[in-house]
């Protein structure tokens, strides 16, 4: 089953794998982004590093949608990886259950305002994560499993 | 003779920084290193932080964790650039043997580096 459902601008990187990864003992990581998906040399790229035991799976937004129920029902722990807001919020549809979005780290650009240290939003994300919210999924901020989380609330 | 190569290391949090510190007390200031930080960027943000370090000159870059944003991007901005090549697995031997072969070509230094830095991890024997 999916144990965690990540916005993370930095992809696959060493809070996933290592932060997240070992001390929830994940079987698998979606990576859920159309660029890395059309790039044989991108997927090498993020395979560094990423131990043996850990199987990496690469999707579309599309092909991610249509695979979650699948990856639900798989007996190993696994994390669903978004590189941005829209990417994610375009899954929710198809989360079962009770639906939470840890909110991992979305950094600093132009339009965007600092939230938190890891945090930046524009206008617009703040408003798609507080309506998520408000249609009853827990949208939190937490960069490692072992910083407190931030509702949503506090920081959009 | 053509110029020494330069490096850069590109590392979490303050370690680039760190390290760089502990190669000048050893070394002295010559270094030919500078050090860049993946602090609070995106993969796009560091990439031009890294770029930057670089200034259009050939270089070595020195990259702690493979799977790792550093090595990753670091990875990202050397595609297709002949003048750069990337390691991982950065430690102090490597720079300090580093900083006193700059005058090697890039593919050599590299090869070097990635020599130096495995023969100093070990342990020691009693």
């Amino acid at each position: 089953m999916i144990v965690l459902y990540r916005i993370d601008d930095r992809l696959i990187h060493g809070q996933v794998v290592v932060g997240w990864g070992q001390r929830l003992g994940i079987g698998f990581i979606v990576l859920v982004n159309n660029e890395v998906r059309a790039s044989d040399w991108e997927q090498e790229i993020c395979r560094m590093g990423v131990p043996p035991s850990m199987e990496i799976i690469f999707a579309t937004g599309a092909e991610a949608a249509a695979r979650l129920p699948q990856w639900e029902q798989d007996r190993r722990g696994g994390i669903v990886l978004t590189g941005d807001v829209d990417t994610m919020a375009a899954l929710v549809p198809a989360m079962p259950g009770k639906k939470s979005i840890n909110v991992g780290g979305i950094h600093a650009r132009e339009g965007r305002t600092e939230r938190l240290r890891y945090v930046f939003l524009t206008p617009d994300e703040a408003a798609k994560l507080r309506s998520l919210a408000a249609e009853g999924v827990e949208v939190s901020a937490q960069d490692v499993p072992t910083a407190k989380p931030v509702p949503i609330a506090e920081l959009a | 003779m053509s110029e020494k190569l330069n490096g850069v290391i590109v590392a979490h949090t303050e370690l680039a920084e760190a390290l760089l510190a502990a190669v000048r007390a050893i070394a002295g200031d010559e270094t030919g290193l500078v050090a860049v930080s993946n602090r609070g960027s995106d993969l796009r943000a560091l990439m031009k932080r890294i770029d930057e370090a670089v200034g259009g000159r050939p270089a070595l870059i020195f990259t702690d964790m493979p799977g790792g944003s550093c090595a990753h991007t670091a990875a990202a901005l050397a595609r297709g650039r002949p003048e750069l090549r990337v390691v991982t697995g950065v430690n102090l031997a490597m720079l300090l043997d580093f900083v006193f072969h700059r005058e090697l070509p890039l593919e050599a230094a590299a090869e070097r580096a990635v020599q130096t830095g495995r023969v100093s991890v070990g342990a020691i024997a009693r």
